[in-house]
């Protein structure tokens, strides 16, 4: 079955209709605001631009991001053809200015034009043992892809151990120096341990959780709100014109590490936070936050 | 209400903005970003020159639509400012540009030449893609689409109404230093 007009409806999805907990969190981020502020006219007119990017079908963000693919796919369906159609529905996209074409070779410094390139999109695939196709795309801004950053525990600079009292201060040293540059107010993906590739990997799926969703773990549960709180006192506010959201939601995950390694990575999302799922079962096909 | 600003933007108009005010722009803009500034610094154009003019920089990677021979803009909100700081109090300098438009500010380098020849920085919402599209009432013309791509052309457009915050004053203010050093603060008594 050719998914590719699927694949696009997905891509078109993404990058013009935020979804609803965003929004809901958007809305109640300008409730809390000072009336008649900077803070509060910044998530107003954030909220204006959401609407009209929805209704209208056009960007939400001019920057539509890296495309990433996580695809979980049973033995039947092949990846190299599921690839396939991703891309050329990443290019129907492009050519019809839903997507920025956002694919430059770094050596010849030429953008592709179309948004295909080596490793562009990027895909992680997973066979497994459900009969059907679970795709779940992110596109992932480059100004905040800029502002995440990894670390080494111990960090004598912070005065931070290896242990979940080193995590906090590290958590919170990220968010003070990205500021407004990833488009706050942001989401902040917490990966600890693992080696320096799954520890990023990790902070970055977090993203296809929900806001206000709950982490398994209690200790991260725990963790994750008191990081929220705290996160929030910093000031930094929307697009760093201080106010009283810093950030809209913490996810934390925790993989084991190697006895010398102590990694945490921190990807931090825009709040144009773009994600979107399809399921494909037989013929029929279903879209999702 | 806004202050409402007209390019060609005079040095004395500028100078009286204050930090925080909120203004509508009117006028012709010139989006560059981090190919543009390279290219300003080390070959120093001309054909930009007449643009930028006591005029206004703005950081944007827009997608933009080719429809009956002309072109129009789609998702066009403010890139990170912060990538231009090497380059811009040179391109300030170099082609007398009275207003730099992006988002989270830049450092001391800009703030000085923005104090030396009576500019400002504005600042407008990342992420406004569509919103800010529709201020771009008509895209004039064009240069080095060919040899940059799309995102990092320099994009002439005439813009109406288009909202932005001085954050960045002409007299070495900065709301940004302001934010950065109270967050600092107050990170340092969270967990210490």
């Amino acid at each position: 079955m050719d998914l590719t007009p699927q694949f696009y409806e997905l891509i078109k999805k993404a990058s013009t209709d935020l979804a609803p907990d965003v929004e809901k969190a958007l809305q109640e981020a300008l409730e809390r605001e000072e009336e008649g502020g900077s803070a509060k006219n910044v998530f107003a007119s954030i909220l204006e631009n959401v609407r009209a990017a929805r209704e209208a079908g056009t960007p939400i963000c001019q920057d539509t991001g890296t495309l990433i693919f996580y695809i979980d796919h049973p033995h039947s369906a092949r990846s190299d053809a599921l690839k396939e159609m991703a891309e050329a529905a990443a290019v129907q996209a492009t050519r019809e200015y839903i997507l920025r074409p956002n694919a430059v070779d770094p050596v010849t410094g030429k953008n592709s034009g179309n948004n295909i390139g080596r490793n562009v999109p990027y895909f992680h695939f997973h066979q497994w043992d459900e009969g059907h196709i679970r795709v779940r795309l992110m596109l992932k801004g480059g100004g905040s892809e800029n502002v995440g950053i990894q670390y080494k525990l111990p960090d004598v600079s912070l005065g931070a151990g290896r242990d979940l009292m080193g995590v906090r201060k590290l958590v919170v040293d990220a968010v003070t120096r990205a500021q407004g540059f990833g488009c706050a107010p942001g989401i902040i993906g917490v990966g600890i341990g693992g080696d320096r590739i799954t520890s990023f990997m990790l902070s970055k799926e977090l993203f296809f959780r929900r806001l206000g969703s709950q982490n398994e773990d209690p200790a991260l549960n725990d963790l994750e709100n008191e990081l929220y709180e705290n996160l929030n006192k910093l000031g930094i506010g929307p697009m760093g014109f201080g106010g009283k959201t810093t950030v809209l939601g913490v996810y934390i995950g925790a993989q084991h590490r190697h006895p010398a390694t102590y990694f945490v990575s921190i990807s931090y999302m825009c709040w144009a936070y773009r994600r979107k799922m399809m399921t494909v079962k037989g013929s029929e096909v279903t879209y999702a936050d | 209400m806004p202050t409402s600003l007209t390019t060609p933007i005079s040095e004395q108009d500028i100078r009286k903005l204050k930090l925080g005010e909120t203004v509508e722009l009117n006028g012709i803009m010139v989006t560059a970003r981090d190919m543009a500034h390279k290219c300003m610094v080390e070959e120093h154009p001309d054909f930009i020159r007449e643009y930028l003019k006591e005029g206004l920089i703005y950081h944007c990677g827009p997608v933009v639509k080719k429809e009956n021979g002309g072109w129009s803009f789609v998702a066009a909100g403010p890139t990170t400012s912060t990538r231009e700081e090497p380059y811009q109090a040179d391109v300030i300098r170099e082609y007398t540009v009275r207003g730099v438009i992006g988002k989270g500010g830049m450092g001391d380098r800009t703030l000085e030449g923005l104090q030396e020849v009576g500019a400002v920085y504005f600042h407008t919402i990342g992420g406004l893609g569509t919103l800010l599209a529709q201020c771009a009432k008509k895209v004039l013309t064009v240069f080095k689409l060919e040899d940059f791509g799309s995102p990092e052309a320099f994009w002439v457009i005439e813009v109406e109404k288009f909202p932005a915050v001085v954050t960045m004053d002409a007299h070495g203010n900065s709301l940004h230093r302001e934010i950065l050093e109270k967050s600092q603060a107050i990170a340092k008594t969270l967990y210490s």
